[in-house]
């Protein structure tokens, strides 16, 4: 642990409140199932007797289709929140701890432990921070709604009631899910939304604390690889590691802390699981955990800042630090650059060869085939971009037009539109070659392909900065048939490669490779819909949290996979 | 709860005769009094006052020069015993005798509020103001947790809360006295019993609500040499209903909204809870200068609708020198919220002005709210010396008026930190190097180098030349 202020000091936890724990969460559940919502007034109830102060928070959204897997379209709620003032502190800094609560799962054990939780801190004297206890309708969309409001900003053009309460500056963030009174093992996630990831200390710190109380703890749903020696153990390594790039790629927020990463605030998920396994902890060992970390991070004197913020990992105790994996992309970028010069050599010389002293410069007279070369560069550019903000826009806003003349719901509607412009757009090279004729196709080919190769390592090298599993996962994918692509040869087999490495072929193959590894592969028919549902979820996501992956796909990988597309099939 | 805590500097000379002066008070005089408030919730706030005048030598001269008005504000300031011995100091008894031994600090410091103040005002010993007395003004004040201290008891008693109990005046004290607030609860006797029971009961106006107070005078020989002790208890017999009372009418919260360390937006949320009357209330702000103001971006807005300051005095800041300093005079209508925004931007601190631990953020202020609030209840003036001292504190200008002060929370915001550790060493030190090396190097290859002719020199000397030329000799 790299953080002095959480690494030296010791921590003795004192929590017992498993029974009352257990004794909330039936409570909550009773009342949940009583009134079929959040019950706000049990909650806000139970929070102010045990000494918190208790605000709620309304908010309403509408999503811009139906969601099918969540099951909502218009989604209005309440978040009910309490905060533990730190005693003699001026409320300039607190903590969170918050408890997604969606319509469909059971998270009631959480809230339960979330009580007990704030019952036995409220006795307690020795905090610094103020802390928050949040509870979440609709889960994701209620502590996005609360996030806005938090900071008063609004992103997502979510409407929402103002906070009454507030507590500074939130320092870190731990969000809870349990859904049974026994748990044999916590599972945590650090991926955030757009694959931002949290400190590495908060990581260390959970680690710690399953190592003291002697928990199972496990990253990706996977054990920790045990034996480094033997070839398993890297082996296990390699599958957690390929796991975790798969789910930083997806962009989206694997559990509700990934929405706090946006603001800076430090925050990972803990998940109970409950498997078949012989040795079960209770409430109190996980309350235990969650004790401690909340007793060092109110040590903190400054925001984690010591440690990694962009590492990738293949075990809960091992990490591959920026240094080391960075270089793998910038090797692969390198094959664009070094494609784009000899590209560019090749111009060069054909253009000597063809008029001899008559390097493209703008006094000597232009010789024809260099004039038609940067014309014919336009039509291509401006149809593909044309075509990604037509992916952008048009499914979203032509969804009612789609549902009324087409036996399909909203939802489904957009999907199939996605996939019909995208696909449309493989027709491309014929609708340009019609607005251009070229007289030197070779010169043609090659000035827009060094056009596309620049643009394609512009963008993935932006995306390897800010996301690496992403640009990594694109740049292996596109960058060999990117580089190879040209009107010669075998065509149809350049086209079938350039087909199976376009974006949507490789969000096709992510799936099932991510299956693969979970060891729950998938068939051809599942993995279809899968892949449907997962268009839809990431429409949804780029409206309701501000994902950036579709539009960066949309608006920028895809026109420019159709310029490769276009290289291939120029007359 | 737990309010902000700044530690505001007052540097205040009163203006010539006032309100405040009368006539030949008494001389080295020490008063002190002890204030308990219990909450329907269980907490008890405990307020301590202690006010020690003696006469001066020192004259005044004329009115105070405003050019000589100073305020400074320490954002943040973590309370600990090391701010209570020397206070303690102060108090003619020490911590020995009288009201003074009931501040142990392992108690006080096991509350959830702790608010400690020095005043220090000279006061016209008479009307034309040719002599002057200094009074100096002690106050604690504390609110002991149910929650915590308590148990989940709502009983108290002294020696509950301090662990000790009074047993003699501190014999320099013209008076001592305990004042137990007893307003809501003594009408029919039955929600709450006082142990020992008062001897007299005391009624005022405090905050605009009508207040009554039992006394306990410890100069009352009786009061303490009847049971040797003084440990005043009380007991809720029937559970209080409303939990919560009413807020007051003015209440304020402040935060930094946004995100990113670029921009951000200082908004202050300023609460008028009266039904029906508006009050206008004078906000000050002093905003750090690395927190770059953009003056055009204030908005204040109350019920959705823009609310025109009727005063504004805003001060821009000079950059390492002077802080932002902007006073507003705002009307609050009735039943409202107002809110005040302003954007700001980051500044860049120059890396030697960051302070130690900079990603813990840089403290902004508190905004500090003065407004006449409307009260409930008509209050009569009264005779400042005659009644208690925390009188005094919440001075009424007259009768439907009471005076309030508040401080808004501090702000925390993080500004942009460069990593101070190794890289941004190397950086830093690559860069001198390389500054360094450079400029040497750059200054040598620029510059050419002549060698000074020496100038023809005077007349004697030009006369020399022309000897030796004539000799045959090469000229100096």
């Amino acid at each position: 642990m790299s953080e002095n202020a959480m690494g030296s000091t010791m921590v003795e936890e004192q929590f017992a409140g498993g029974d009352r724990a257990r004794a909330l969460a039936r409570d909550f559940a009773a009342h949940r199932r009583k009134s079929g919502a959040l019950p706000v007034a049990w909650l806000e109830r139970t929070m102010r007797s045990v000494g918190l102060e208790v605000y709620t928070q309304s908010f309403s959204r509408k999503l811009p289709f139906p969601d099918e897997t969540h099951e909502r379209y218009m989604v209005s709620g309440t978040n009910v929140y309490g905060i533990l003032r730190a005693p003699r502190a001026a409320s300039t800094e607190s903590l969170v701890l918050t408890v997604p609560c969606g319509s469909d799962s059971t998270n009631s054990q959480a809230v339960g432990l979330l009580l007990a939780l704030a019952a036995h801190f409220r006795g307690q004297i020795y905090w610094a921070k103020d802390i928050i206890f949040l509870v979440t309708e609709h889960d994701l969309l209620g502590t996005e709604a609360w996030l806005e409001a938090y900071h008063d900003v609004n992103v997502t053009g979510m409407q929402s009631s103002p906070l009454q309460g507030r507590a500074g500056a939130i320092q870190a963030a731990v969000a809870l899910e349990l859904s049974s009174d026994m748990v044999t093992s916590l599972d945590v996630a650090v991926e955030g939304l757009n694959g931002q990831l949290p400190n590495l200390d908060l990581l260390n710190l959970f680690q710690t604390f399953c190592q003291k109380g002697g928990l199972l703890c496990t990253l990706q749903g996977k054990l920790q690889p045990q034996d480094w020696t033997s070839l398993d153990g890297p082996l296990q390594g390699l599958q957690m590691l390929l796991l975790m790039v798969l789910r930083q790629a997806s962009g989206r927020p694997h559990g509700s802390h990934g929405l706090f990463l946006r603001y800076r605030v430090e925050a990972l998920t803990l998940r109970g699981i409950n498997s078949f396994r012989q040795y079960k902890y209770d409430l109190v060992a996980v309350g235990k955990a969650l004790e401690g970390m909340f007793r060092k991070l109110n040590h903190l004197l400054e925001r984690l800042h010591q440690s990694f913020f962009l590492y990738l990992l293949p075990a809960l105790s091992r990490f591959v630090s920026i240094g080391l994996y960075m270089p793998a992309a910038g090797f692969l970028l390198l094959v664009l650059g070094l494609k784009a010069l000899e590209l560019w050599m090749q111009l060069h010389e054909a253009g000597v060869g063809l008029e001899p002293g008559g390097s493209p410069g703008p006094s000597v007279p232009l010789p024809p085939a260099q004039g038609v070369g940067l014309a014919s560069l336009v039509a291509p550019l401006l149809i593909s971009q044309a075509m990604g903000l037509a992916l952008y826009v048009l499914p979203v806003l032509g969804q009612h037009v789609a549902a009324q003349h087409f036996p399909v719901a909203e939802a489904e509607a957009v999907v199939l539109t996605l996939l019909a412009i995208y696909a449309a757009g493989l027709a491309l090279p014929h609708n340009t070659h019609r607005v251009v004729s070229t007289q030197a196709p070779d010169r043609g080919w090659m000035v827009l392909k060094l056009v596309a190769l620049i643009y394609l390592a512009l963008q993935l090298g932006c995306i390897v900065l800010t996301n690496f599993s992403l640009g990594f996962l694109l740049a292996a994918t596109m960058v060999p048939t990117a580089a190879l692509a040209k009107p010669h040869g075998s065509r149809t087999l350049y086209a079938v490669l350039l087909v199976l490495t376009s974006p949507a072929a490789t969000l096709f193959g992510s799936l099932f490779l991510w299956r693969e590894l979970q060891e729950a592969p998938l068939s051809l028919a599942e993995g279809w819909q899968l892949f449907l549902a997962a268009l839809a979820q990431g429409v949804l996501e780029h409206h309701t949290y501000g994902a950036l992956l579709f539009p960066l796909l949309s608006l920028g990988l895809y026109p420019c996979w159709l310029l490769f597309w276009n290289v291939l099939f120029w007359k | 709860m737990a309010a902000a805590m700044p530690l505001a500097l007052f540097v205040l000379l009163l203006p010539g005769p006032g309100g405040w002066c009368l006539a030949e008070p008494q001389r080295d005089s020490l008063r002190e009094e002890l204030v308990i408030t219990p909450l329907p919730s269980g907490d008890v706030a405990a307020t301590f006052q202690f006010r020690t005048r003696w006469d001066s030598e020192l004259q005044r001269e004329g009115d105070t020069d405003h050019y000589f008005l100073r305020y400074a504000v320490l954002p943040r300031e973590v309370v600990c015993t090391e701010n209570l011995t020397p206070w303690k100091k102060l108090l003619p008894c020490s911590s020995k005798a009288g009201l003074s031994v009931l501040l142990k600090a392992d108690r006080l410091f096991h509350t959830s509020y702790h608010s400690q103040a020095v005043h220090i005002r000279p006061v016209c010993r008479n009307a034309r103001c040719t002599s002057i007395s200094w009074e100096l003004r002690q106050t604690l004040s504390v609110v002991f947790d149910a929650f915590i201290t308590g148990q989940g008891k709502k009983d108290w008693s002294l020696f509950r809360m301090f662990s000790r109990t009074l047993t003699e005046p501190c014999p320099l004290a013209s008076e001592s006295r305990v004042y137990v607030d007893i307003t809501n609860y003594n009408q029919d006797n039955e929600t709450l019993e006082v142990n020992p029971a008062p001897t007299t009961t005391y009624q005022d106006v405090i905050l605009g609500t009508r207040k009554t107070y039992a006394v306990y005078d410890l100069l009352d020989t009786a009061m303490i040499h009847n049971s040797r002790n003084l440990n005043i208890q009380l007991k809720w017999k029937r559970p209080p209903e409303n939990e919560f009372p009413p807020g007051p009418f003015l209440h304020a919260q402040r935060y930094v909204s946004g995100y990113g360390l670029q921009k951000g937006e200082l908004s202050t949320l300023l609460y008028n809870t009266h039904p029906y009357r508006a009050f206008p209330v004078l906000l000050l702000d002093t905003v750090p200068w690395y927190l770059r103001l953009y003056v055009h971006t204030l908005t204040i807005t109350s019920k959705g609708k823009d609310n025109k300051p009727s005063y504004i005095h805003y001060q821009p800041a000079q950059d390492r020198l002077q802080p932002h300093l902007l006073e507003m005079l705002i009307q609050l209508p009735a039943n409202s919220v107002t809110k005040v925004s302003i954007q700001f931007e980051r500044a860049l601190l120059k890396w030697t002005e960051y302070t130690p631990d900079p990603n813990h953020g840089f403290y902004v202020s508190p905004s500090v709210l003065s407004a006449l609030v409307p009260s409930m209840v008509a209050a009569k003036p009264v005779d400042w010396e005659e009644s208690p001292l925390f009188n005094s504190l919440f001075p009424v200008s007259d009768g439907s008026n009471y005076f309030v002060r508040l401080y808004t929370e501090p702000l925390l915001v993080n500004l942009p930190t460069p990593d101070f550790s190794m890289p941004y060493n190397v950086i830093c030190l690559t860069c001198t190097v390389v500054a360094v090396c450079y400029g040497s190097f750059y200054n040598l290859l620029t510059r050419t180098f002549h060698i000074e002719e020496p100038r023809t020199g005077g007349l004697a000397k030009r006369l020399a030349n022309f000897i030796r030329r004539i000799r045959g000799v090469p000229p100096l």
